[in-house]
């Protein structure tokens, strides 16, 4: 049975007819042709698919549409600005935290998250965020340092 | 498509399918300019002479645009390794232009020469040479063309950023995009001109952030599945529960109930298309099959047996003096085996394809190493030429040997075929664990000797399904002998493999597990020799380059060896991996309840001869090192027969931040030396360093990767005994 959804997708309303089991992951990869975020285990232990919903993250691949009803969800073509990187992309930029990239939206996202709860992580506390985020390239080194730098110039995330 | 017809990659066997010819390559293009040039005239050369390498006429390798940008050509495929921004420096640097005016065309059989396929650290070591030369004949024909329109002598110029003025007067100046404006202009010159000095680089050798980070931050970047067509299928395919299973029956009537869901039977394969790709998801789990598994020989249990069995006829891959003779020299000898089991490259990026058939035109966008090969495997499948099967390669997720062969383009295209539709195949992570060609599990034996004054004498090694790379002995071993049993790791020929499943190059292959024998093996006779095992590899080394990287790598990490086990656990390994040197240093704890391993600190310090990008190398280095941690920890495909009882992350354990060790690198300068590759040589020491370190911790020395807890503990209650 397919119902409307209605949620902020990047700032803007949008509106879906959908089955409400469909996960998330597929409706925004197909129907909204966000491609942005990736596709990897499909069974929640990658990362590869976060998004945020209500500035939390989620699996997009395990979330079905019907839970982001009258919600706010935020992709990786979200975060940049008007053409403006967020601090967290230059900073990964700079660090090189990346080699294939395909994780990376994921990886950007989880750290959003952890910066607008905490904007002052430990190491640790970086850690433990991302642990379910998987890096096949292992760029965990720089990712932690690009996370690291932005907190000490950002002192606290906008969202 | 029968299953078990599909034919693995093989390397050696690529033909040139077929070069698109120069009026096809500039309407691809659109307009533009182009400066065409060559040394002598290579369209005189015979086609055959063309095939098979990389081109002589170096327009195929770069562009000059009308606006001044530049744009490099290159068969080769960008899935992190970093060349994207590595070539772009080579290109930039010998043609006197911005980095940042430089584009890269990767993977593009239309528009890029001919490749054989990216893989073994060969990009920068061998397609960098043909791309220098290629902007050192453009430079030097802009300059031809300056001249003429300077008026001035070719001496009495000056070039920077593209722009070629008079030496004494700055205001005569003439762009390369105004150069080329409006015309095609063709030249030859006389001699081909020399490229730089390394001495003179201004943009390569410096360390250079990626070019292609800005699109991999924003989500921008495109790979396979991020293509959308038009009228574009969502294709899952009903799989077998193991390799060599036979359908037996099926109902796929409860899948036709969906809704504008197509089911296609192609021979023994079973598809469900639809627009949604979780919607064929859904559709395939509705429908009922019944397979008949082959009865299962052999498990992980079982596999190190099965593989010695299978083993027959030994090549010499190296051998000196004559063992007999080396045996009756030594006062002591040494007798290990070394196993390690089967590994999955379980890339980022599931192995994705999508294929749109116009006519008898193919367009394919694929998650591929090897753009060239694929070409000619879909021109064969779908009876096409090959000129009119155009494969695109966007941005790939992780490749490290796995994406050589392309099963599922094939499938995407058959499918594409059959159902008249575009097609989008890729594989979920249970599709990539069971395709994937593993690193094959191997044996490794080795018998040595010391004499009474600590010299190895003789050295005899016998290798099963391995493969032989890196298994030659770099150190002074007057009689020894290097056998390897199962060429290419025992993939055979002809599809008969002792393995039950697809085995293949795996990053490194066949030095992860000579390197780790090797080195541990070294270590052993280090410690009968009652010496440290830095002291122990210098006494029997006498090549400066190892010396060099073993002294640097000893320095940055600022400690020697005490006597085993001193509790504290350090290890090193050194190796040659195809002409880079490296070694590598670390330090562990382990935690003797749990049986766990947790690496403190790794120094690697790795002379790969002269460096482009000194940022990538170190990238590079840097993820070698964590992903080797897999592999020596925890990596392991768990199976019976052809049936794998990995599916995904849960049980299959890769390295996770929380692994993290600190880790330092140090690049030894060798800028006389060609560049050599960089994207696999670390994380070929890491099993051996591990192992080093583990035994200097507890005692206690692990022959088998990974040495998970399980095995350590294990190990730990042995040495009580
Ligand atoms: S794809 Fe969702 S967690 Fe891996
Ligand atoms: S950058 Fe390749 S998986 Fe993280």
């Amino acid at each position: 049975m397919e119902k409307t959804f209605r949620f902020k997708l990047n700032g803007k309303t949008v509106r879906l007819s959908s089955s409400p089991e469909r996960m998330l992951l597929w409706v925004l990869r197909s129907d909204f042709e966000l491609t942005g975020t990736k596709y990897s285990c499909g069974e929640g232990f990658c990362g590869a698919c976060t998004v945020l919903v209500n500035n939390e993250t989620v699996l997009s691949c395990q979330y079905p549409v019907q839970n982001v009803n009258g919600k706010e969800v935020m992709t990786i073509e979200g975060l940049a600005k008007n053409g403006n990187l967020h601090p967290l992309q230059t900073a990964f930029m700079q660090h090189n935290a990346l080699q294939c990239g395909f994780c990376t939206p994921g990886m950007i996202l989880g750290a959003y998250s952890l910066l607008l709860k905490n904007p002052q992580p430990s190491y640790r506390e970086i850690v433990e965020a991302l642990e379910g985020n998987l890096c096949r390239c292992s760029s965990y080194n720089r990712i932690i340092e690009a996370i690291q730098t932005t907190a000490r110039t950002m002192k606290g995330l906008r969202s | 498509m029968k299953d078990d017809e599909y034919k693995l990659f093989e390397p050696g066997i690529d033909m040139d399918p077929g070069t698109i010819d120069r009026r096809e390559f500039f309407k691809l293009m659109g307009g533009g300019i182009f400066i065409l040039f060559s040394v002598g005239d290579p369209f005189a050369l015979p086609r055959e002479r063309r095939r098979r390498g990389y081109p002589q006429d170096f327009n195929a390798y770069l562009r000059i645009g009308e606006d001044g940008r530049v744009t490099c050509f290159s068969g080769k495929i960008e899935m992190g390794q970093g060349i994207h921004t590595s070539l772009a420096q080579m290109l930039a640097e010998e043609l006197d232009v911005p980095l940042n005016t430089v584009d890269m065309v990767m993977g593009d059989t239309a528009l890029c020469p001919w490749d054989a396929g990216t893989f073994g650290s060969r990009s920068t070591k061998y397609f960098g040479p043909p791309l220098r030369q290629a902007a050192a004949e453009a430079r030097a024909v802009l300059i031809q063309l300056a001249a003429e329109h300077l008026r001035t002598p070719r001496e009495k110029l000056k070039v920077k950023d593209g722009m070629i003025s008079v030496k004494s007067n700055q205001k005569k100046k003439v762009s390369y995009a105004q150069l080329a404006k409006g015309k095609i202009i063709e030249r030859h010159l006389e001699k081909k001109p020399p490229i730089k000095h390394y001495s003179k680089h201004a943009i390569s050798g410096k360390p250079t952030n990626r070019l292609d980070s800005r699109q991999k931050v924003t989500g921008e970047a495109k790979f396979a599945g991020d293509i959308r067509l038009p009228g574009m299928l969502h294709a899952r395919i009903l799989r077998p529960p193991s390799h060599g299973a036979k359908l037996k029956s099926v109902d796929t009537s409860a899948a036709q109930k969906i809704k504008d869901i197509q089911i296609i039977q192609d021979e023994d394969k079973i598809a469900v298309l639809h627009k949604h790709r979780d919607v064929a998801d859904k559709a395939l789990g509705l429908i009922k099959a019944q397979f008949e598994p082959p009865e299962y020989k052999v498990d992980n249990k079982t596999i190190f047996k099965h593989l010695k069995d299978s083993a027959s006829g030994g090549q010499s891959v190296a051998e000196a003096g004559n063992l007999d003779e080396g045996k009756s020299l030594a006062s002591q000898t040494f007798e290990k085996a070394y196993f390690n089991h089967y590994v999955a490259h379980a890339p980022s990026e599931n192995h994705t394809a999508v294929v749109k058939i116009e006519g008898d035109k193919a367009t394919v966008w694929a998650s591929t190493q090897a753009p060239f090969r694929a070409q000619g495997e879909i021109a064969g499948v779908l009876g096409f030429s090959p000129q009119n099967v155009r494969v695109i390669t966007p941005f790939v997720g992780c490749g490290f040997g796995g994406k050589n062969s392309g099963r599922q383009i094939v499938e995407a295209a058959r499918l594409a075929k059959l159902s008249g539709k575009p097609v989008q195949v890729a594989w979920s992570r249970k599709e990539e664990f069971f395709y994937d060609t593993f690193r094959p599990a191997a044996v490794i034996e080795i018998r040595s000797g010391l004499n009474s004054s600590n010299q190895i004498v003789f050295w005899e090694y016998h290798n099963y399904f391995a493969g032989s790379r890196s298994s030659q002995p770099f150190y002074n071993i007057p009689h020894h002998q290097v056998l390897s049993y199962g060429r290419r790791g025992g993939r055979g020929s002809g599809g008969v493999s002792v393995h039950p499943f697809g085995v293949g190059a795996w990053r490194g292959p066949g030095s992860n597990t000579n390197v780790f024998a090797i080195e541990s093996h070294i270590d052993v006779m280090a410690e009968g020799a009652g010496m440290d095992p830095l002291e122990f590899r210098m006494k029997n080394l006498t090549d400066k380059r190892m010396q060099r990287v073993l002294t640097a790598a000893a320095e940055k990490f600022g400690r020697s060896f005490s006597k085993a086990p001193s509790g504290k656990g350090y290890g090193i390994a050194c190796t040659d991996y195809l002409g880079t040197y490296l070694a590598t240093m670390a330090e562990v704890k382990v935690d003797e309840k749990k049986g766990e391993i947790r690496v403190e600190r790794v120094v690697c310090a790795q002379d790969t001869g002269e460096v482009i990008n000194p940022e990538g190398t170190r990238m590079q280095i840097e993820g070698c090192i964590i992903m080797g941690l897999g592999y020596v920890l925890t990596e392991e495909i768990r199976f019976k027969g052809g049936r794998i009882l990995d599916e995904n992350f849960d049980t299959y354990e890769t390295p996770r931040f929380s692994w993290l060790p600190k880790i330092e690198t140090v690049l030894v300068d060798n800028p006389e030396m060609a560049p050599q590759g960089c994207g696999e040589p670390a994380i070929t020491s890491v099993g051996g360093v591990i192992a080093n370190a583990v035994y200097d911790a507890i005692g206690v020395r692990m022959l088998m990767l990974p040495m998970t807890p399980a095995r350590i503990k294990e190990a730990l209650k042995i040495k009580e005994k």
